[in-house]
């Protein structure tokens, strides 16, 4: 069945963005099993959402700043920051919400101008500029709290970490019915967009995607939708903090692909000297990565806080390392140039059912660790495994082309000739049609 | 005489879907300089690679025999054991270590685990003296010029009692005074016995020091010439190597030359690194609307640090002079402003300033202009890959679609889609800098040809070139450069490669 053959033929050149897919279901099969389905309980699943948020918040930043090919190892820190302040603001000076949040993601701002100014414009590597940042934000905090914790905090900043949007069918139904209008339509949404660029990309020929990998992806993550919808809409509804979120990482997805700002991000990390020489301004693009980051981490401080109820000296400590994770386990390449929003959301969310199931398995912090140190290692390696073996990556294969062999344009590459293997392993060919091997961005 | 020392039989070479090497055939004499031609891809690279043990010997088919023994090679160590070493395009090179270390690198000279330093220095300094290079063993590496390098690479070889040396394109980093010395230390060692086998892309040079030439195409043995038979000639070699006949070189072309577009005046650079040294002394050049300006120079002579000065101060500092447009002068301080102004560099290193290797076709032609694609900061992607699709039709890049890797093209295609991207941009003047660097003859042609349409159009075109024919065959007009200063400015009924020659020697006070 030469669908299938082809499919199949696909799905081993996109080992990588399939396998993290696959890798996700698994481990929510493993966990929903282990614990006997407590993984998948309406509130447990509201839970994770509203437990990972603040992650996923900061890996959408992270991401981007790791695809222009940097770092930034002080999230963890300017997070606890922003939460003391907005104690002191709140708390303290008794700001109300709607004035405190804009001055924290002011705050959040200057911090990232602060380090973005070190690494675009001085050329400090930004490894050290936000390792420096790290200890800084982090005494700041402590400073700001006088290594007390500040609370309590007003029931609307509270309402961003564990807020849900208001039952419009007042408790009586079964199901909360504003989430199932949300969930139901945003399903519907994706569909048609990704039906739309479908055929924006055949009538191109840019496709070589095949029609049944394409079905059942869309049918899967349909599925995957709905079913988060109706599991949340049978607790208390739609979680703010999830609001917050979608719109955010449709916003920084848009952006990512289809803005100047997203498109210069790539070209910086893909290729320094070509994007400086191509009259990308590198230095403004970064600096405003790190000011993006900044009011990110920011954001992720809020929410945290609200969560929390409280601003605490540790707040934040190790944010950093799990939204580093969630980019890397999303598929963003270590020397920049590759990765996307998504990617790291499904990064993190795999952390976040690790985090999440272990717990409720009750392993203790020292196995959740253990752990979660694997899985990124094993990730990332088979990462640069894939890529040594399509020829991506390492330098020797570098030297090799791609052999040619006479082939249509307009026809899709054949299966055998798409493995990256093939193409990375024939030597260098001579001005032909090079076969396969075309990926979509 | 004809005592063979290498007999390659019938030598198959697959890799997953794709034959790279098809019963090929190869033998080398005794002390020959045997050159092998053939076009990017056809497999000269693959075959050196079988040789050397870069692919051990289960994973091809056919014999080779080495002094009539027959050789099962796992690793590049096991094929250096019995005398043959291969030197990359790339060179091999720590850049930190020393002239001395690098020679030994891998192979030091040691008793219990401990470098003898004095035998080390010694030894490399006994080595330098065979290849000609007087340079003290202890410098490092990184402070000698590339064609020192490949000097120190034929020491290393050396070290290792070479008795087969397998040079890849060892000239193609190279000025033409160190292809030259090169050249004659592969004869000077051919004189000691040593036989080589080199891969090249520079006819002149296989003319000048082969003894035999195997044209390699499409991974089968075409045929190998003899000089000793009267058989090595540039037009056989191109016969064999393209399959097909080239009656010009270079496109026709009647030029239309209007009035000046860019002039620059008394443009001096200093080294970035080095304030004391000055590399662009007091040049002024001009170019007009449709014409071609070669710029000629020997490695180091300034032409790149010259066109990278202008382009947005890319390179050295304490830059002065002045550039004027249509007689105003601009400021080209910045690349965008020199984009802005209508200027566009096109780079000699393209995988490393010209494109970027992971990213898909469009996006790279889009690179330099994408604020031509966009509204109010976003992108129109049907617009991108029409535009993309468009260039790829009209310059002939080979290639799926537009959503193909730039990284996975030839060498002819990558410069293609960087042209593309200038192109685009829509330039009054572009600076092509060796625009047809390490691609092959065909697409060669497709260059010149390009750069003729571009010139027709009425653009500027400044083409830098270490080619001298291809400067004679496609150009106007011709500045020479010799260590920063122009020395020479010589239309092109005038020019000949030794009248460029000279003036490029010239040294000026």
């Amino acid at each position: 069945m030469s669908a299938l053959r082809e499919s199949l033929g696909f799905l081993t050149s996109r080992l990588r963005q399939v396998g993290i897919f696959v890798a996700l279901i698994l481990i929510v099969l493993l966990f929903q099993v282990l614990t006997d389905g407590i993984l998948l309980q309406p509130q447990n699943v509201t839970n994770l959402v509203v437990q990972n948020s603040y992650i996923l918040i900061l890996a959408i930043g992270m991401v981007m700043v790791i695809i222009a090919g940097h770092i930034d190892l002080s999230v963890g820190s300017i997070a606890g920051f922003i939460g003391a302040v907005s104690g002191v603001m709140i708390v303290h000076w008794g700001w109300a919400w709607w004035i405190a949040i804009p001055a924290c993601l002011l705050v959040g701002a200057l911090v990232g101008a602060w380090q973005g100014y070190w690494i675009a414009y001085v050329g400090i590597p930004a490894f050290i500029v936000t390792l420096a940042g790290m200890l800084i934000f982090r005494g700041l905090t402590l400073i700001t709290l006088k290594n007390q914790q500040i609370t309590p905090f007003p029931d609307e900043l509270r309402a961003l970490g564990g807020g849900f949007l208001p039952d419009i069918s007042g408790g009586t139904s079964m199901l909360e019915w504003l989430t199932v209008i949300l969930g139901v339509g945003g399903t519907a949404a994706i569909l048609f967009q990704s039906i739309k660029e479908r055929r924006v990309r055949r009538k191109f020929n840019l496709e070589n995607e095949p029609m049944a990998w394409f079905a059942t992806k869309t049918a899967f993550i349909a599925v995957l939708m709905l079913t988060i919808t109706f599991l949340l809409a049978s607790y208390r509804g739609t979680p703010i903090v999830l609001i917050v979120l979608a719109v955010l990482v449709i916003a920084y997805s848009a952006l990512m692909s289809n803005s100047i700002f997203g498109r210069h991000t790539y070209a910086i990390g893909g290729n320094l000297h070509a994007a400086e020489l191509s009259g990308i301004k590198t230095k403004a693009v970064t600096f405003r990565l790190f000011v993006n980051m900044g009011v990110l981490a920011a954001l992720a401080g809020l929410v945290f806080t609200a969560r929390l109820n409280s601003a605490q000296p540790a707040g934040g400590t190790g944010f950093e390392l799990d939204s580093i994770a969630a980019a890397f386990i999303g598929g963003a390449a270590v020397q920049g140039g590759i990765g996307t929003v998504a990617g790291a959301m499904i990064g993190g969310l795999i952390m976040g059912v690790l985090n999440n199931g272990m717990s409720i398995l009750g392993l203790g912090t020292d196995y959740q660790q253990l752990i979660k140190g694997l899985v990124l290692l094993l990730a990332v390696g088979f990462d640069i495994f894939n890529k040594n073996r399509s020829g991506g990556g390492s330098t020797i294969a570098k030297r090799f082309k791609w052999k040619t062999a006479p082939s249509d344009s307009a026809e899709e590459p054949r299966p055998a000739a798409k493995t990256p293997a093939a193409v990375a392993a024939v030597a260098k060919p001579a001005e032909a049609q090079p076969v396969g091997a075309v990926e979509n961005p | 005489m004809n005592v063979p020392i290498l007999q390659m039989r019938g030598i198959t070479k697959t890799f997953p879907g794709v034959k790279a090497l098809q019963d090929v055939t190869l033998d080398v004499n005794r002390g020959e300089v045997h050159a092998i031609c053939g076009e990017n891809g056809a497999g000269k690279s693959t075959l050196m690679k079988v040789l050397s043990g870069v692919y051990p010997h289960n994973t091809f088919d056919g014999d080779i025999l080495f002094e009539n023994e027959p050789c099962d090679f796992s690793t590049i160590s096991d094929s250096e054991k019995r005398g043959i070493v291969i030197i990359h395009q790339e060179l091999a090179l720590s850049p930190y270590l020393s002239i001395a270390e690098n020679i030994f690198l891998g192979n030091e000279l040691a008793s219990r685990g401990w470098v003898d330093w004095r035998k080390t220095n010694l030894e490399a300094a006994k080595l330098l003296a065979r290849v000609g290079l007087s340079e003290n063993p202890v410098t490092p590496i990184q402070h000698i010029s590339v064609g020192k390098q490949q000097l120190v690479e034929i020491a290393k070889a050396l070290s290792k009692e070479v008795k087969l040396l397998i040079l890849d394109e060892p000239t193609a980093a190279l000025n033409d005074e160190d292809s030259g010395h090169l050249l004659d230390l592969i004869l000077h060692l051919k004189g000691q016995g040593v036989t080589s086998i080199i891969i090249s892309h520079k006819l002149n040079e296989i003319r000048k020091v082969a003894d035999a030439v195997t044209i390699i195409r499409d991974g089968r043995t075409i045929e190998t010439l003899r000089l000793d038979q009267g058989q090595i000639t540039q037009e056989r070699i191109i016969r064999g190597m393209v399959g097909r006949d080239l009656e010009s070189l270079y496109p026709d072309r009647t030029p239309s030359i209007g009035e000046e577009v860019l002039r620059i005046e008394d443009w001096t650079v200093q080294h970035p690194q080095d304030h004391s040294r000055t590399v662009v002394h007091n040049a002024s050049l001009n170019v007009r609307k449709g014409e071609v300006v070669g710029l000629a120079g020997l490695m180091g002579a300034g032409r790149t640090e010259l066109a990278m000065s202008v382009f947005g101060r890319t390179y050295g500092r304490a830059v002065s002079g002045k550039v004027f447009k249509h007689g105003q002068e601009i400021n080209t301080s910045t690349v965008s402003e020199a984009i802005r102004h209508g200027i566009a560099y096109a780079t000699e290193d393209r995988k490393h300033y010209g494109l970027n290797l992971i990213e898909d076709i469009k996006r790279n032609v889009s690179m330099a202009a994408l604020r031509k694609l966009a509204k109010r900061g976003w992108v129109d992607g049907n617009e991108e890959t029409i535009v993309a699709n468009r260039y790829r039709t009209s310059m002939n890049i080979k290639a799926p679609s537009v959503a193909a890797i730039t990284g996975k093209l030839s060498g002819g295609n990558q410069q293609k889609v960087v042209l593309s991207k200038w192109m685009f941009s829509d330039p009054d003047v572009l600076i092509l800098d060796e625009p047809t660097r390490g691609i092959d003859v065909g697409a060669k042609f497709e260059i010149y040809t390009i750069i003729a349409e571009l010139a027709a159009e009425g653009k500027a075109v400044i083409v830098i070139s270490s080619e001298l024919p291809e400067l004679l065959g496609i150009c106007d007009r011709i500045y020479t450069l010799s260590a920063g200063h122009i020395t020479g400015e010589v239309p092109i009924a005038e020019a000949t490669q030794e009248s460029l020659m000279h003036y490029m020697t010239q040294e000026k006070e």
